[in-house]
């Protein structure tokens, strides 16, 4: 069942079933059960980032609000996860929390992709010593120490600016990406649909914004996916180790003060790990729609469920 | 022969191109090492003469008479002679970058670089059983699971490693150090347990992020390889399975995880920053990150040319190793 929908998903690319062609694409996610666990924590993350009072309705005042409770209260019904040396609720920190996360996620994701696309593609379509350049660049930058790198540029650009940390993760995070995409544009190079576009006379950046970009969506989805992932996960790291802004209200924030107050030795096991699950659950729901993608996308990889196709066809 | 030329060619431009983005970083960002430097110094109640600061800058290629030209070209030659200068850390004030990076790098080598080697093959050795048993009970688990783990952040599983073994007064291991204070290294089998005890926490942690990865590539690459026609091939001329599964699936498998492996190896010298600091492991990792805090420009300078030498040979050995291994590539060049 799920073979056959996601089949004609990737075989019609006829533009007149680009509508259905839509819906098959969105049905595949549905069945696949890695792409809707992955997107039901995406979209509970994107409820609490949106509107995170839903979650602590009790909660009045800023969350980060120093002695609103006791401090150093173990986790009860009152508060789930306790509260920290500043009197403040772990639980309501932790869902306002999502907003900051959650924005440098998609960010970053997005502006590493962007860039991954314009070089990737460029480099692929335009060939020759264009090529070779792009080619070393994105390799210089691929081998490039990423994390020391970022460290060292966002302690000497100055700690704590989230433009600061967004633009690291970019310039850090577009190689990978660059390299798939060039890899994908090569091997449609030299197509006919583009070779008859060409012989149309239209024009280059029409060929590789209308032609070759929409046969590119699903890489350019699971690419988008991998640097968020990258972007979750490092960020939250830099924030850990205390360079991120210490007064902003995010996951790796609160981690930094848990380790600071060294809470997990200290009795409070709560307050250290829960950020670190959420900065892991959005990583995983990034991961899992990765996969997901790679599933849709090349049918080999999907699991095989041999029951049901003895159900279905008896 | 022209595809190793080439990739020569790659090796040297990229070496370069990397050395001296890492020139630049520093004196690109905002602040003056001299105010560093003083700063530090004052800092640790040491009061430096002008003389004594334009000893100290010069000696990490940072003449204030030089132009931007003349300091890249003594920092070039300086890198590549080894001639590496003394930290300006608060801790590690004048002592030699190469005695620090000779007392971190075994530590560094020793527990990431055995777990990434480890990680590689066993997680290699999974996904070829994975990929090969298609639909079986461990394909069934296998990639839910290592989609899982593969996205825990690092810090998260060290966390909770300490949470579970290493905490309180009779826990089964140490939450921090490469040994016990107050033992003296040595040969011995008493000092080496101690060592092995420190390292199983970190080791499990970076392992248990690290193994994913290669577990999912190397099983999508099996399936992938599965489907070719020299796999029918082997099977029609009645091929052992265990000869088709590696040496004909596995074998060309493997190759495009070759390369990744390679980075990853040469990343070990970076260490990771996260697991080393979260355990307080005196290698590399933790010393980046220290560097960084204490604004330590001659150390880190070399930290980052370390990472991205060991980095880009072996990207290169790799090139050699594809070459010997895929007559396909040979066939190319």
């Amino acid at each position: 069942m799920s073979t056959i929908l996601a089949e004609s998903a990737t075989v019609s690319s006829e533009p007149e079933s680009i509508k259905r062609r839509r819906g098959g694409l969105w049905r595949a996610i549905l069945h696949n059960r890695k792409a809707v666990v992955g997107l039901v924590l995406f979209l509970l993350f994107c409820l609490a980032a949106a509107f995170p009072h839903i979650f602590v309705p009790w909660l009045h005042g800023p969350p980060d609000k120093v002695g609103a409770f006791d401090s150093e209260l173990h986790p009860s019904l009152h508060h789930w996860l306790g509260t920290t040396q500043l009197g403040q609720d772990v639980y309501a920190e932790l869902i306002y929390g999502t907003r900051e996360s959650l924005i440098i996620a998609l960010v970053a994701g997005a502006g590493a992709t962007i860039i991954s696309v314009l070089i990737g593609v460029s480099a692929a379509y335009l060939g020759g010593l264009a090529d070779d350049a792009l080619s070393l660049f994105t390799d210089v930058f691929l081998v490039l120490p990423a994390f020391p790198l970022i460290i060292v540029l966002a302690t000497f650009a100055g700690k704590g600016n989230l433009t600061v940390v967004v633009l690291v993760l970019i310039v850090t995070g577009w190689s990978y990406g660059a390299r798939q995409m060039r890899a994908q544009g090569l091997s449609l190079r030299n197509r006919d649909f583009l070779e008859s576009a060409r012989v149309r006379g239209e024009r280059r950046s029409y060929i590789i914004l209308v032609e070759v970009l929409p046969t590119m969506t699903s890489l350019i989805a699971a690419s988008f996916l991998g640097a968020a992932l990258y972007s979750v996960l490092t960020a939250a790291g830099l924030q850990f180790i205390g360079l991120g802004d210490s007064s902003s209200l995010s996951w790796g924030t609160m981690l930094y003060w848990a380790q600071n107050q060294s809470a997990l030795l200290s009795g409070f096991p709560a307050w250290a790990l829960a950020p670190g699950v959420a900065v892991a659950l959005l990583g995983v729901s990034f991961a899992l729609l990765n996969y997901a993608f790679d599933e849709i996308g090349n049918p080999a990889l999907r699991p095989v469920r041999r029951h049901r196709v003895k159900r279905a066809n008896p | 022969m022209r595809f190793l030329l080439r990739r020569l060619g790659f090796f040297v431009l990229t070496l370069w191109a990397a050395m001296t983005l890492n020139f630049f970083i520093p004196r690109m960002m905002p602040g003056n090492p001299a105010q560093a430097i003083k700063a530090q110094l004052n800092h640790s109640g040491h009061i430096a003469s002008p003389a004594q600061l334009n000893a100290l800058l010069a000696s990490y290629g940072f003449d204030p008479h030089a132009g931007l030209l003349g300091q890249y070209l003594t920092y070039l030659k300086d890198m590549v002679t080894f001639d590496w200068g003394v930290s300006i850390g608060g801790s590690s004030l004048g002592t030699p970058v190469r005695k620090l990076i000779a007392q971190a790098l075994p530590w560094t080598l020793g527990l990431v670089g055995t777990t990434t080697v480890m990680a590689f093959l066993l997680g290699t050795l999974i996904g070829i059983v994975a990929g090969w048993r298609r639909g079986g009970l461990i394909d069934g688990v296998v990639p839910p699971v290592f989609v899982v783990t593969s996205a825990l952040p690092y810090f998260l599983v060290a966390l909770v490693a300490i949470a579970l073994l290493a905490n309180g007064p009779h826990a089964p291991f140490p939450n921090d150090q490469n040994y016990d204070i107050g033992l003296q290294p040595s040969w011995s089998g008493q000092f080496i347990g101690n060592v092995l005890k420190h390292a199983v926490l970190p080791a499990a942690s970076i392992l248990i992020t690290a193994i994913g990865g290669w577990i999912l590539t190397m099983r999508n690459n099996m399936i992938s390889t599965l489907g070719e026609d020299y796999v029918r091939m082997a099977r029609a001329k009645g091929l052992s399975n265990r000869r088709i599964m590696f040496g004909y699936t596995a074998r060309n498998a493997f190759l495009p995880n070759l390369s990744g492996f390679a980075m990853s190896l040469g990343f070990v010298v970076a260490g990771t920053i996260l697991v080393e600091y979260v355990f307080n492991y005196p290698g590399l990792g933790h010393m980046f990150y220290v560097a960084t805090a204490s604004i330590d420009y001659p150390l880190l300078q070399v930290l980052f040319m370390l990472v991205t030498v060991t980095v880009l040979v072996c990207v290169l050995l790799c090139d050699f190793a594809v070459f010997l291994l895929d007559p396909r590539a040979r066939a190319k060049g």
